[in-house]
């Protein structure tokens, strides 16, 4: 370092302000560096988040294999035809340009924790200090016995938004009359708790208007699910007669597909159906356990600031994180990413660290203008992140209720996907 | 197949379809009775301007607040209340001769925007005509022109309770407001956009207190605020406050 008049007082500011909060450097480079894997709800927000909020002090790298992200959230609104397509997508444009975030689109295929390097597909190593872990989910292997990767274009998941949810839309508006739509629900814990059964109050929208004698077939592993008496009531109120559930009482949890013939085994039963989601048991996006991070299915963290219980330099958010109370969704990954950053900028740069806290809430639309909600908040205890208090919609409410609680979704949308791509 | 997996059709569950027949007849009753109003009504004007009482005071002794008091609005001279500090284009619009009578003011809330670009009204607006000549018919109950219509008292329940002048007088810590507010902008945009979820930036510290200290009493309904601002000590709502006043 070339110590001219401007960089000693610049290089002496930036001493006084590291007394008592030690600043992590790391080695070979001069900023510290964080690099965050996976570009949706945890991920993009926390490498805003990182980056603004540090103003140039961190180096922030995103990796994101998508050039255009499609959001989860607002995907079954696409299926319902409330939204068009591309207003679910969002480019990471401003990110890179606004926010100087080095958007690298590849994926991540390997963690080198004792050299703290991550390796691309296209075979780059980015080091990092501190790294951010937030690859949504992957599906586990053999969870619905007949279906695979192989098999998602004949039976959609259309659980990571994007072709798969233009692909599942297609098929439903291709059902013959009087047809049959199967979704096989997820067990417990997955993406989005309300979001298989919002997704079948879309298709039955959409079915009522173009085949309204289709039927709606859900076989269900789990006795209950999010939402259940304020969706039923809407299912009565607007698709009468057209859905029926299969829950575990009647086989909903022994369940094989043959996507070859269109076929659902239900408990033995050969259903023959025209259109079959299949949303598979979930675990945490593949680099999570090849970082080694995971324990079983999902990797789990510490509630004060999402950093993994098995390495003290990386963090994992969202979907793919085990962290107590929260439900897997975008708005939590959105909350969980801001405690996170935070705390990263603390351990980095010697920035103020504030209490950690967390909240959730997750929209669902039934029908025109008819929206519902659940949300809660959350503190971080030492055990996990635990639930303090909650709220959800009613049985019962009335229309212009239900009219605004809709219009506050569309308003979440804006305001969350801001959030996350600035 | 053995008769322990034999399935019993009627025990599946099926939303029956009566169940659809009674809702529509409740909800054909309700929609019935929404064509008796048909003229505008200060009544239901008053809910409207729900919607409004954050930032607008109207009646005796209203003030100027984030908004500008709203007494005898109608005939006014657009940008004339004395003491409020207006956007350049609403100066502009006043300077161009823009008064608020009926059809003006009706634009204007229909989409603030539309008429003046870079107003400091952040507010998406009311798209419902009835709505908007209902709150009209309230709010000319405050203007003395038309003279033959008297100012009232504002009426209780659009007032949110008085705020303890020591809550109200903590000063907000603003870097720990800006960590904060990352749980607000998961739905209130930053950059003042308003749709759906109201925009929630520059308003007057005072104002804002109180109306998170009205949802934390429960006084304001919506739940989602509510379970917000129940877990915010005084001091965090206070340091919210002083942030989102800096927010341009």
């Amino acid at each position: 370092m070339k110590f001219n008049r401007r960089g000693f007082i610049g290089a002496g500011v930036a001493t006084a302000a590291t007394f008592g909060a030690p600043m992590v450097m790391g080695a070979g480079h001069g900023k510290p560096k964080v690099v965050v894997i996976g570009g949706g709800a945890g991920g993009a927000t926390a490498a805003r988040y990182l980056a603004k909020d540090s103003a140039g002090a961190i180096d922030v790298t995103l990796i994101e294999p998508t050039r255009t992200y499609y959001t989860c959230f607002f995907s079954n609104l696409y299926i319902g035809g409330f939204r068009d397509f591309a207003s679910i997508g969002h480019s990471y444009g401003a990110l890179a340009a606004e926010y100087r975030i080095n958007v690298v689109h590849d994926w991540a295929i390997g963690v080198d924790r004792d050299a703290k390097v991550v390796t691309l597909a296209g075979g780059s190593k980015i080091p990092y200090d501190s790294l951010v872990i937030s690859p949504g989910i992957d599906f586990v292997d053999g969870a619905v016995p007949g279906w695979d990767v192989s098999a998602q274009n004949a039976m959609p998941h259309a659980y990571k938004a994007g072709s798969q949810t233009q692909l599942l839309k297609a098929q439903v508006e291709a059902m013959p009359a009087g047809g049959t739509y199967a979704m096989v629900a997820p067990p417990n814990p997955f993406r989005c708790p309300p979001g298989p059964y919002e997704r079948i109050s879309m298709v039955a929208h959409m079915l009522t208007d173009i085949n309204p004698s289709a039927k709606i077939l859900i076989v269900d592993p789990k006795p209950k699910f999010s939402k259940q008496g304020l969706f039923e009531e809407g299912w009565g109120k607007h698709y009468a007669g057209m859905i029926e559930r299969i829950g575990p009482d009647f086989g909903g949890d022994k369940v094989e597909v043959r996507p070859d013939t269109m076929e659902v085994v239900i408990d033995g039963e050969v259903e023959k159906v025209d259109v079959c989601n299949v949303i598979p048991a979930q675990k945490a996006g593949k680099i999570a356990e090849i970082a080694g991070v995971t324990d079983g299915n999902w990797a789990p963290v510490h509630a004060h600031d999402m950093r993994s219980k098995m390495d003290d330099n990386i963090y994992v958010l969202g979907d793919a994180s085990a962290q107590g109370d929260m439900p897997k969704s975008g708005f939590s990954a959105n909350s969980q990413a801001k405690v996170c950053a935070m705390a990263i900028r603390g351990a980095l740069t010697g920035s103020k660290v504030f209490p950690a806290k967390f909240s959730n809430t997750c929209w669902s639309l039934i029908d025109t203008e008819d929206g519902i909600k659940v949300g809660a908040s959350y503190e971080a205890t030492d055990e996990k992140i635990a639930k303090t208090s909650g709220f959800v919609s009613k049985t019962g409410e009335d229309a212009a209720l239900r009219k605004q609680t809709y219009e506050e979704s569309v308003g979440w949308y804006a305001g969350i996907t801001a959030d996350m791509f600035g | 197949m053995n008769s322990e997996t034999v399935k019993l059709p009627q025990r599946r569950y099926v939303i029956p379809h009566r169940v659809k027949i009674i809702l529509s007849l409740v909800f054909t009753a309700l929609f019935s009775g929404f064509a008796a109003y048909a003229q505008p009504d200060a009544q239901e004007g008053a809910k409207v301007f729900r919607r409004c009482f954050s930032c607008h005071m109207v009646g005796e002794g209203a003030l100027n607040r984030t908004g500008p008091s709203l007494n005898n609005l109608f005939g006014r001279a657009a940008g004339s209340v004395t003491g409020f500090a207006y956007s350049q284009d609403m100066v502009r619009a006043a300077s161009g001769g823009l008064v608020w009578d009926i059809e003006n003011l009706d634009t204007f809330i229909e989409n603030p925007k539309s008429l003046i670009s870079r107003t400091k009204m952040r507010f998406s607006g009311i798209k419902n005509p009835k709505e908007r000549a209902d709150l009209m018919a309230y709010l000319r109950l405050f203007s003395d022109n038309p003279a033959n219509i008297p100012e009232a008292a504002p009426t209780l329940p659009l007032r949110d309770p008085d705020v303890n002048p020591v809550i109200l007088a903590i000063k907000g810590d603003p870097e720990f407001g800006a960590y904060l507010s990352g749980e607000c902008v998961s739905c209130h945009q930053i950059d003042g956009s308003d749709g759906g979820i109201p925009s929630i930036i520059g308003w007057l510290q005072a104002d804002f207190i109180t109306a998170l200290q009205a949802y934390k009493s429960e006084h304001r309904p919506h739940p989602v605020m509510q379970m917000m601002a129940k877990r915010l000590s005084d001091e965090e709502i206070a340091a919210l406050a002083a942030y989102f006043e800096t927010v341009e």
